[in-house]
């Protein structure tokens, strides 16, 4: 007897909604057995892994916060990724997005309105923007891939910010060491009560960039153009549509979403610039996309639970002594389970049984 | 299925419940890694601090850890997170972790903060950090007698002010015992990377050094020394069993005096905010044993860490000249700890430049 794989005529609807459930049931299971292994109690492994994040009002703000730059990066990389483009320098974009943000806080302190953070959060835009059109225009003027100059880029940009923290943008008071002077009150996005809850004004930036998304994804010409040039470039310029034109336009908007997360991660969890900004969230991100089946509202979804799996990977840590280690295998395994269970999505499980035995010669 | 889950979440609740009980008379001290613990450098040390206080009050204490907390946008909520969980005092070891501490520190007023190689100070905050630099003038002379390639390869994290320090205080040891000893700097911009931190050994050695000097906390580099059959010296911890035959010293940090100090306060209420800068001669500082090198090398360098301990001797006593030539100290004036504590310039003799 085995089990044989067998393509379903069409895409299964069940499978859709159940294979993130079965990953997420199996992650769960496996987890468990990580955890006994490590001679801890598996059930208490599993309750401060996956739902002690969710019994309080402060795990709950901080799962807010740690998703909220996950999910705008992400939205930003499926329209790359939904266009055949393969942005995997968020990162850098964020970086640069960070520092052209900062530019006004660190370089005019003194002005201080309320336009100070829209303008920042403008400027942050604009620079991730640029930043990722130089692998886009690199690719469609030279043909250089751009999985590499993106990803090189990432460390350009942190070489520089390295080097502007250290040299002309550090603090004159900060004994030498390598920070800028802390922004301005008018630069730091405020938090808002909603019950018993404090959300920063990023969390509600990222919903709606969620809604933007999701509306010019799904229901206009752009989002039409968009799938229908990743999915076939021929048929796309048939219809009209630049694949060049696309690889720039859908470059410039992830790096201008990605600009816009550092420069809220910077204002709102840092209040400064400083050598590291971001545990790097342009990466997470490529998960989170792929995770949410680069969807707005999926990626919302991925963006929180991935959040979550850091803070119980940090839970299990304090509470239970478990190395960070384990936190990064279950991270693993949630996304190995996630893409195997897809498969179910076009295939499905067929039980073959044993071919019956010839009969015994006489 | 239903029940059984109830069933299972109502006695899970009451275990957890009982554990909660049971910690309430007990102080409970907390810490943050940037690096895992594994690193068997800087955090592995730390935690031997932590260790050590589990040996000293048993029962009467608990102890939680965050590690490879990354210096940004996460710290704070590392930080937060053990606040909450009803810490008396947390150590957040490393310099990046010091605006989050501070920050977490204000809205915690009934928490006791320490952070190591910061300045910033609150009333529930206090810093302590050790003289690294002892150790490394000590290294430097042995480095300079040696080698006979009169050079050795140096690998740096950052370059911020503990970091200069510790490259003039090795090239002002090296430069005691030979002036025209040169030194290659790498920065790794990492505090743990194993593989950038071999690359740049292989690196640095194929130029011509042929002792190993680091700033990083990795085994790394003293184990490509190892494999080349040189020499070098260990960061943070003894790391000899990496290295055998490489390692001539190791610069060790030892917190545990310090840790549990400051834990006893805490028990008998007599915690105060200070700013502590131990060395050799408080033993936060030691000196692995010397091996892998002559008698007479050996001596010398026990000689050095003796004065050193005993305030003798202070390895940044004039004159120091700067690269640019300019005398910074002039002869027999010891620098003081704040102009150590912002060191951005290099002695002379030192083959790299600083960015301004």
């Amino acid at each position: 007897m085995h089990l044989e794989l067998v393509k379903r005529p069409e895409v299964s609807r069940v499978m859709m909604v159940g294979s993130p459930v079965l990953a997420v049931g199996l992650t769960v299971i496996f987890a468990a057995i990580v955890f006994a292994l490590q001679g801890k109690d598996p059930l208490a492994g599993v309750y401060y892994f996956f739902l002690e994040p969710l019994t309080s009002s402060w795990s709950i703000e901080q799962l807010i916060v740690k998703a909220t730059p996950l999910v705008i990066i992400a939205l930003g990389l499926a329209v790359c990724f939904l266009s055949n483009n393969w942005n995997i320098g968020a990162e850098g974009q964020l970086t640069v997005g960070a520092i052209t943000g900062s530019m006004l806080p660190v370089l005019v302190p003194e002005f201080a309105s309320p336009a100070t953070l829209p303008l920042m959060v403008l400027m942050g835009a604009l620079g991730g923007a640029l930043f990722a059109a130089v692998p886009a225009i690199l690719k469609t003027r030279f043909g250089t891939n751009e999985i590499l100059t993106s990803l090189m880029l990432v460390y350009a940009s942190g070489l520089f910010l390295d080097w502007l923290v250290r040299g002309p943008w550090r603090d004159p008071k900060g004994f030498n060491f390598p920070i800028t002077i802390a922004f301005n009150d008018a630069a730091i996005p405020s938090t808002i009560p909603i019950g018993p809850l404090y959300l920063n004004l990023s969390a509600f930036v990222a919903l709606v960039l969620v809604a933007v998304l999701a509306v010019t994804l799904g229901r206009t010409l752009k989002g039409f153009e968009i799938r229908v040039l990743g999915q076939s470039p021929r048929a796309g310029a048939f219809a009209g549509f630049s694949a060049r034109r696309m690889t720039l336009f859908a470059f410039m908007v992830s790096g201008a979403l990605a600009g816009i997360a550092g420069i809220l991660t910077v204002a709102s969890e840092i209040g400064k610039l400083q050598p590291v900004i971001s545990p790097g969230y342009g990466f997470t991100a490529i998960i989170v996309a792929f995770l949410g089946r680069l969807n707005p509202v999926g990626i919302l979804i991925a963006g929180l639970v991935i959040a979550l799996s850091y803070l119980g990977g940090e839970a299990i840590q304090t509470t239970m002594q478990m190395s960070s280690k384990v936190a990064t295998v279950v991270q693993g395994m949630l996304l190995f389970f996630v893409l195997a269970c897809d498969t179910l999505i076009l295939y499905r499980v067929r039980l073959v049984g044993r071919a019956p035995k010839e009969p015994a010669r006489a | 299925m239903k029940k059984l889950l109830l069933l299972a979440g109502t006695a899970l609740a009451v275990a957890l419940g009982a554990t909660a009980a049971s910690a309430q008379d007990k102080t409970k001290a907390c810490f943050i890694y940037v690096g895992p613990i594994g690193d068997f450098g800087w955090s592995y040390q730390h935690d031997q601090g932590r260790l050590a206080i589990e040996a000293a009050f048993g029962d009467k204490v608990e102890t939680a850890y965050l590690e490879n907390v990354s210096e940004g946008p996460d710290a704070e909520r590392a930080i937060e997170r053990l606040a909450r969980d009803g810490c008396d005092i947390i150590f957040t070891t490393s310099f990046g972790f010091m605006d989050p501490t501070i920050k977490v520190a204000k809205k915690y007023p009934d928490v006791k903060f320490e952070h190591a190689t910061g300045f910033k100070t609150a009333e529930n905050v206090g810093i302590y950090n050790s003289r690294f630099y002892e150790g490394r003038y000590i290294i430097g002379q042995m480095a300079a007698k040696v080698s006979k390639a009169g050079m050795a390869g140096y690998i740096v994290s950052f370059p911020i002010p503990e970091v200069v320090m510790g490259i003039n205080a090795f090239m002002l040891g090296a430069q005691s015992v030979n002036p025209d000893f040169k030194v290659k700097i790498v920065w790794v911009n990492s505090w743990f990377d194993p593989g950038k931190e071999a690359d740049a050994a292989k690196a640095l050695f194929d130029q011509g050094a042929d002792i190993m000097v680091q700033h990083t906390d990795s085994t790394a580099p003293l184990q490509i020394a190892e494999e080349r059959g040189l020499k070098g010296f260990g960061q943070a911890s003894d790391m000899i069993k990496f290295a055998p035959n490489a390692q001539m010293t190791s610069i060790v940090d030892d917190w545990s005096a310090y840790y549990v100090g400051r834990v006893q306060a805490v028990m008998d209420g007599t915690w105060k905010p200070e700013n502590k800068w131990g060395g050799l001669a408080d033993k936060g500082l030691m000196m692995a044993p010397y091996t892998n090198v002559p008698e007479d090398v050996a001596k010398a360098a026990a000689e050095t860490e003796a004065k050193i301990a005993s305030g003798e001797f202070h390895p940044f006593t004039g004159p120091i000249f700067d690269q640019d030539g300019k005398e910074r100290y002039a002869a027999g004036v010891v620098a003081p700890d704040g102009d150590l504590l912002g060191m951005n310039w290099y002695v002379k003799g030192v083959d790299d430049k600083l960015p301004q």
